[in-house]
Formats: structure tokens, sequence, C-alpha cells
């Protein structure tokens, strides 16, 4: 089977678009070119039509109203409404917001943001599997929190938290429940009525879908929720978002969570059982090891470490041919490597040593096959040169190296 | 980012990948860096005694890809120089040889650390004064 280099594993920094979508989009971007909020004529009465088409398109996905949708620029924009739009209109009810140290830096430093501005945030640390502790996170909570902010599916480990349980703990002390869902929808079934959700960011280019369009799913009954607008202007969307609509991209954000819907179980299939394939072959490797929860897990996503070599070392030796992207942070000035695994109690070495697998609609077996073998490869030429991997094989325990920081 | 293509030459192709006898009393070797920080350098020279110049240059690295093109570089350019000369790598020497841009550059300064670590070593096992590294 021929292979379409270089092979794309990074599905869960963006995905292709499906021609699908494109195909559905093109019309609004010349001959439907109207303002969907123009009222007086045939061009805005197409565009608005095509919005509330695309809008029930994506309530139907998560299950939800198609007026509780308000389209955004992305995931990152509806991460901070959500956040900043909580704390602002429910001050009068308290200040304090829980989330967790394994959240996106949308929500991460929206959370820096909020507790500058006079907010309470507390950042549960999550067990070495990645899950959030369930009695921690209830033992939490106190009489000023308003907002639970936990992650559906997370983008480095692909841990999926346990939503209905964390739904049921903010219901019963009657705080809001908010999830940055950007890696789970559209990959997994995501019922926002089923899993308790009030809240719920998304984003279109996770999911073969155009960039620059998300959604905030806000709830409209049990309980009523309403967030203050982070921007002012005309009043779209129920006044939590202003801007005129980008009706092109809403569109093929549209018709892309109607194909995530329509394709989802085969897809799911299809990509765990690739997943598998290439997780069992790498962590057969001596001193390679999964990372996060096994069974909790979004079907298209592995994420491996390889013990003595560096990650970004590691692409170096297939990143003409295979796309992939690694925990280490060996580009950034800090040095620091993913702070997501070394949330799960990594030690630096292993968080270094990792790389990230995200399988997508367009992954083949052919892609899988030739990617075992080139990573496998590599690292057996890594190790080869690795002073850690002699000392290792010598039996010498590395944490008792003093070692020359730098 | 984008490797220079020496970079990916001595990546694809490490010059003097290898492990001299550490016991050695005329081997010096450096490790230099930390797990933790994503590179660990390990130089070694084989020196003549009489001569102190370099006959042999090995190397192992943990890290990035300029970090094992930096140590690869620093074994080819210690063979055939005396000690005193090794000393006087400059990592900036590395930097431009190697295109190395400004991220990398603390690859260019473990390769230096490396190599006067190495030298020191040789001098404390024949009794000679260590060289400010």
């Amino acid at each position: 089977m021929d292979i379409n280099f270089p092979i794309y594993l990074d599905n869960n920094a963006t995905t292709p678009m499906d021609p699908r979508v494109l195909e559905a989009m093109l019309p609004y971007f010349t001959q439907k070119f109207g303002n969907a909020a123009s009222r007086n004529h045939s061009f805005g009465w197409v565009a608005e039509e095509a919005v509330d088409y695309a809008r029930e398109q994506v309530a139907q996905l998560i299950n939800c109203d198609p007026k509780e949708i308000i389209f955004t620029s992305g995931a990152t924009e509806a991460d901070n409404l959500a956040l900043k739009g909580v704390f602002e209109m429910y001050a009068s009810k308290g200040n304090h917001i829980i989330t967790c140290t394994t959240e996106h830096k949308a929500v991460l430093d929206t959370c820096k943001h909020i507790e500058k501005n006079g907010g309470k945030v507390s950042y549960l640390d999550v067990k070495p599997d990645g899950l959030i502790d369930l009695e921690l996170l209830e033992k939490t909570i106190t009489p000023q929190t308003i907002l639970i902010a936990i992650m559906y599916g997370n983008n480095e480990i692909g841990v999926i938290q346990p939503i209905k349980e964390i739904a049921a703990i903010a219901k019963k002390h009657n705080i809001l429940f908010f999830t940055d869902a950007t890696q789970a929808v559209g990959k997994i079934p995501v019922d926002v009525i089923a899993d308790g959700i009030d809240l719920m960011a998304f984003s279109a280019h996770k999911m073969y879908g155009p960039k620059g369009v998300g959604a905030l799913y806000v709830r409209r009954k049990n309980p009523r929720v309403k967030v203050t607008a982070q921007m002012d202007g005309g009043g779209h969307e129920r006044g939590m978002r202003s801007g005129t609509l980008n009706v092109p991209s809403i569109v093929g954000f549209g018709k892309a969570c109607e194909l995530c819907r329509l394709e989802m179980d085969a897809e799911a299939k299809r990509l765990s059982a690739l997943r598998d394939k290439l997780q069992n072959a790498l962590s057969q490797m001596d001193e390679a090891y999964v990372n996060g929860n096994l069974e909790h897990r979004l079907p298209h996503v592995a994420n491996i470490s390889f013990k003595y070599v560096e990650g970004e070392g590691l692409l170096m030796g297939f990143n003409k041919q295979i796309a992939l992207s690694s925990g280490s942070a060996c580009t950034s000035a800090s040095l620091e490597p993913s702070y997501v695994l070394k949330a799960l109690g990594l030690g630096d070495d292993l968080a270094h040593s990792s790389l990230r697998f995200g399988l997508g609609r367009f992954t083949t077996e052919a892609e899988i096959d030739y990617t075992i073998n080139a990573i496998r490869d590599t690292v057996l030429k890594l190790r080869e040169m690795s002073p850690l991997w002699e000392m290792f094989k010598e039996g010498i325990d590395l944490d008792t190296v003093a070692w020359a920081h730098h | 980012m984008a490797y220079s293509e020496k970079v990916i030459d001595h990546y694809t192709n490490p010059k003097n990948v290898g492990t001299l006898d550490k016991e050695s009393k005329n081997v010096g070797t450096g490790l230099v860096g930390a797990p933790e920080c994503g590179d660990v350098m390990r130089l070694q020279i084989e020196v003549d005694e009489q001569t102190h110049i370099i006959k042999d240059a090995k190397f192992k690295t943990f890290g990035c890809g300029s970090a094992i093109a930096s140590s690869s570089l620093a074994t080819e350019w210690l063979k055939g120089k005396t000690i005193d000369e090794a000393g006087k790598i400059d990592n900036m020497d590395i930097v431009e040889e190697l295109s190395l841009p400004p991220v990398k550059i603390h690859c260019s300064v473990l390769a230096e650390d490396a190599i006067k670590s190495a030298i020191n070593d040789y001098r404390a096992k024949n009794g000679l004064a260590p060289i400010e590294e």
C-alpha cells in the first residue's frame, strides 16, 4: 500500500479539513456572502438560514438545543468566555473556581488571569494515571465555589475524566460544571444532558473542520446558565458573543459535526484498533512506558516514553517522514518538559523522552506499520549513542549520579 | 524549527560514537548535563602522555539533534589537538560551525563544558593543575 509522506500523526494539534466540509463551505465565501444579521434582504436571510442549519448540526452532535450553542473563534475563546463570563456573572454568589493541573493552557492561563482579578482558584493534582480524585474534588469545594472546570479528554495523554461523576458532585453542591471538550467532541459520544454538563467548549479544527471557529455550549434550563460577554458590540449570539458571524466557517463546523456524528462509531473502532497496534508494538520495547490511564482514554491517542532517549532527538530521526509531537521542550527557553506528564508524577527524564501520537480520520494501517518500524529503529540507534542507556545497562542507578545541572 | 544541514549530517552520521576505558590513566572523561534538563553528554579523550596530543575522542549523548551534533563535532575537532589547544575551543565556534539557533546555544555550551571536564579529568589523573571550567 502506498503511503503519502509525510505521515501526519499530530491530530491532537489540528486535523486536516475533510473535503466534504470544504465543499459545504465554498458557496458561502462568494455567492452566499451575506451577513447573518442582515434582516432586510435575501443575502442576510440565506446566511442566517445556513447558520441556523449549522447550529442544529452542532447541537445534534452533543445533544443540546441549538439555542444553547454560542459560536466563537475557537476553543480558547470559548474557555475564556466560560471562565471569565461565569466569574463575572456569578460574583455575588462566590469567587472560587476548581480546576486541575493537567488542563489546557487556555484554561490554566485564564484562571491565572481571574486570580489577578480577585478570584480564588484551586488546581487539583491528578493521580498517576491522569484522572482526578473525586474525593479530593468534593473536599475542595467551599461555600464560595461557583464553578468546577475539568476537561473532558486530555490533549497530551488522551485520558478521559469521570465527567458524569464530576457533574453529579457539582449538581449536589449547586455549582456550575464547565468542561473543555475540544479533544473529545466528535471522537467519542458526548451528551451534555446525559453527562450533566452546564458549559462546554469545543472547536471545529480538531474534528476535520476549519480553524478559527468553535463553540461554547451554555445550558438554558436546569439550571439556566448565563455568562457575561467578554466582547462588546452588536449583541450577537444571545448577547454573549458580539461579532459578525463567520458564516463559511460555521457552515463548515456544522458539516464537520454531522460527519463526526454519522461516522463516529465505526471510526472510533478503527482508530482504537490502529492505536492499540502502534502502542502494543512500541511498548514491547525495553524501557518503553505508556503514559496515562489505558482504559479511560480517547480512541485515537497514545503517549509513550522511551527511556534514555530524548524526545526531540528522537523526532529528528524521522521528522521528514512522520509528523509527531514530543513532551520534550528542548526548543523552549525554559527547557521545561510537558507539565501534563510532570503532573502525572513522571520524572523529567521520562517526560523529556515522550512522544504523543494523535491518529485521525485519514490515518492508514500502512502508515502505522511504517511508523512502528521508524520509531523502533531510531530508538535503538539513539540508545546506542546514549550515555544513560549505557549506564543503565551497566546497572548504575541514575538517581544516585551527581549530575551537573546547568 | 528547521535544522541546519551540518546538524542533520552529524545526527545522521555521528562521528566517533563510543566508549573509551575511563579507568585508563591517559583517558579523560567529561560527563555533563542532567537527564532532567533533557541533555547529558559524555565526552572522552585519549591523550598521548608524552606530547599531550589527543589521539582519540569518543562521545555518547542523550539529547536533541543539536546536542548530538555539537558533541560529534567536538570529537572531530579534538583529535590531533594538544590538551592546551583543546581547552581553548569556544562554544561560539560550535554555534557558528553548526549554525545553531539561539534556543540551541546551550547545546554548544554543554559541549564546551564536556571538553573542559574531560581535559581536567585527564589532568587530575596525571597530577596536573586543572584549567578553568
